[in-house]
């Protein structure tokens, strides 16, 4: 019986531990590994270069240049996204009317959230094509809706514009992440009892100050969840750029995953790739650190 | 009705007229409650207009999306679906993005599945060191892997090939699996797997006749994740797929992003939009079904 045990136990265990190993324990190993060559990948021969390529990589003003712009994400795609998301949610749960009957979302709340959700199910690749097409100077919706509402003043060439391009691509972050965040704070706020919110109307509590001083404390862990998440959205950008910019114009949208993957697989600099991929881990890290660092409070227990 | 606004002073003569009368509290501002419903329609409207527009778009002719985006076409020209799925070659991505994900997520489920379950109900030596390597895979930004991956699957010559991509997909997303599932086996109750061995149920048919069923909530919602984040993978398919002939073998996301490249140079858009349709709407038409599941497996993803 225990000899059958522990043979169950290897059958169950070894194969899904060998393909994770295989190919995701040993990639992440190597990376470390490579780091430290300046190998060209087309030839097996490398050299140790110890950690030259991370000197590089601090002179380097084209990943200083992505990094900017990672932080620039940083810095608004949460925010804008949580705000956005806490605002509609609570607008959905507990915006509608409220009269004896208690308080609930406004009418239509179960459409909304379906239909806020769509970009949540589609793949990147759809979202970045699309709004490729959304911003193009004269097919695209964009500037289409500004002529036919006779603002054509304001038509451009979006993606073209060296000041306006990576906006646009942040605006395409916040809308295709807004709806998951929405649902989610939804959730969290389904689970606040009703009778809270019936206590704070009866109280003269508005609807800010309902949202602000109930339904956000009450929602903290989540909203800190989102927010670390958010943070490592921001700091990997890679595929919504690449399809709709390609890091144009000029590298004024380049991010830092777009530098790593041109690096190694445009460049063939596969050892200063791997380095920059190193840079990543330790900076999602800190980042993901911080985040939990600067979002704790005290729980607030219901 | 849907204009009632609470403001402090009106809410608290609401809290009093109840008592009194019976009238619902509708006055007040309603101009903060039209402004929040503009809001949200505005954004219902952001949503969906570009997917609409995308839709109306491939029954256009390629002069008409040029010139007149905000028009509708002037007929319904199927032919342009058709040019997507064999001239684009959409039709062929699509059908091995089907193989990939049936394969993958299959085999991410069953893997992740067994892993958890023992983890999750067997103590032995060595047990939480490899919980725990699992489970630190999930704080790796994948593109640390990317280089050495590459070479991994290279060297076993499974580059540009359906399978390589598979087994890739599997083991990317076995951390977030074994993750979610252990503690969904650790809730099972104990009496249960207690009772069956005692019966003489050996531990195999315990696993698949018994817990298997029981974990069945908890591997829908991981099964939505997974076969979300696997049909709508980028980064790896972009990576993996490449070498000689690997187009034949491209999944639809990598399929459609070439050729939104590629159409811009031929010019012929409606079929780029025609591809992207084809591309969008059997998952928008699966979570119009299945949202209540959709919108919980993955949100129930975001907070373990």
């Amino acid at each position: 019986m225990r000899h059958g045990k522990r043979l169950f136990i290897a059958t169950f265990l070894v194969p899904p531990l060998a393909l994770y190993a295989l190919f995701v324990i040993s990639p992440y190993v190597q990376a470390f590994q490579i780091s430290t060559t300046d190998w060209g990948g087309l030839s097996p021969e490398y050299h140790v270069v110890g950690l030259a390529n991370f000197t590089r990589l601090l002179h380097d003003h084209y990943v200083w240049n992505a990094l900017r712009n990672n932080a620039i994400l940083l810095a608004v795609l949460p925010v804008v996204t949580i705000v956005l998301g806490l605002f509609f949610a609570s607008m959905l749960s507990v915006g509608g009317r409220r009269d004896r009957a208690g308080v609930r979302g406004v009418r239509g709340a179960p459409l909304y959230r379906l239909v806020y959700f769509f970009p949540q199910v589609l793949s990147v690749s759809i979202i970045g094509v699309l709004w490729k097409e959304m911003y193009a100077p004269d097919s695209g919706l964009v500037n289409g809706a500004l002529r036919a509402v006779g603002l054509g003043g304001l038509a451009r060439p979006w993606l073209g514009d060296p000041a306006l391009a990576y906006w646009c691509v942040v605006a395409v972050m916040v809308w295709s992440n807004v709806g998951f965040y929405v649902v989610l704070f939804g959730a969290g706020m389904q689970a606040v009892p009703r009778d809270i919110y019936e206590a704070a109307l009866l109280d003269g509590a508005g609807r800010a100050t309902t949202l602000l001083r109930i339904t956000v404390p009450l929602l903290w862990d989540t909203v800190q969840v989102a927010w670390v998440y958010l943070a490592i959205v921001a700091l990997d950008g890679f595929a919504l750029v690449q399809i709709i910019t390609d890091g144009g114009p000029g590298l004024r949208t380049d991010v830092i995953g777009l530098r790593l993957y041109s690096t190694a697989f445009g460049d063939a600099k596969f050892g200063y790739a791997s380095a920059i991929g190193v840079a990543m881990l330790f900076l999602t890290l800190s980042i993901a650190v911080l985040a939990l660092r600067a979002t704790r409070r005290e729980r607030v227990e219901l | 009705m849907t204009t009632t606004a609470a403001p402090p002073v009106d809410a608290v003569a609401d809290g009093r007229r109840r008592d009194v009368g019976d009238r619902p509290p509708q006055r007040g501002s309603g101009l903060v409650d039209a402004f929040s419903h503009v809001f949200l329609l505005g954004w219902a409207l952001l949503t969906t207009f570009p997917l609409l527009w995308a839709v109306v778009s491939s029954f256009k002719t390629d002069e008409e999306i040029l010139t007149r985006p905000w028009s509708p076409p002037t007929a319904l020209r199927w032919d342009n679906w058709v040019r997507a799925w064999h001239t684009a070659h959409i039709g062929r991505y699509f059908v091995n993005s089907v193989i990939v994900v049936c394969g993958s997520l299959t085999l991410t489920m069953l893997l992740g599945a067994m892993a958890a379950y023992v983890l999750a109900r067997y103590p032995f030596r060595g047990n939480r060191v490899i919980y725990y390597a699992f489970v630190g895979g999930m704080m790796f930004p994948v593109f640390l892997a990317l280089v050495p991956l590459f070479f991994v699957v290279k060297n076993l010559g499974l580059l540009g090939t359906l399978p390589g991509l598979m087994l890739v997909y599997t083991a990317y997303s076995l951390p977030f699996t074994v993750f979610f599932l252990t503690a969904v086996f650790r809730a099972l109750p104990l009496a249960v797997s207690e009772a069956a061995l005692v019966d003489g149920c050996g531990h195999y048919r315990l696993f698949f006749r018994v817990m298997l069923p029981m974990a069945r909530p908890g591997l829908v919602s991981v099964g939505i994740f997974n076969f979300l984040s696997h049909w709508n993978q980028y980064i790896l398919p972009i990576v993996l797929m490449q070498g000689r002939d690997a187009e034949h073998r491209w999944v639809l996301a990598q399929g459609l992003t070439a050729l939104a490249v590629n159409e811009g140079y031929a010019g012929d858009y409606s079929g780029l939009f025609a591809g992207m349709v084809i591309a969008m709407l059997p998952v928008l038409a699966a979570y119009a079904v299945f949202h209540r599941q959709v919108q919980s497996g993955l949100t129930a993803g975001q907070l373990k």
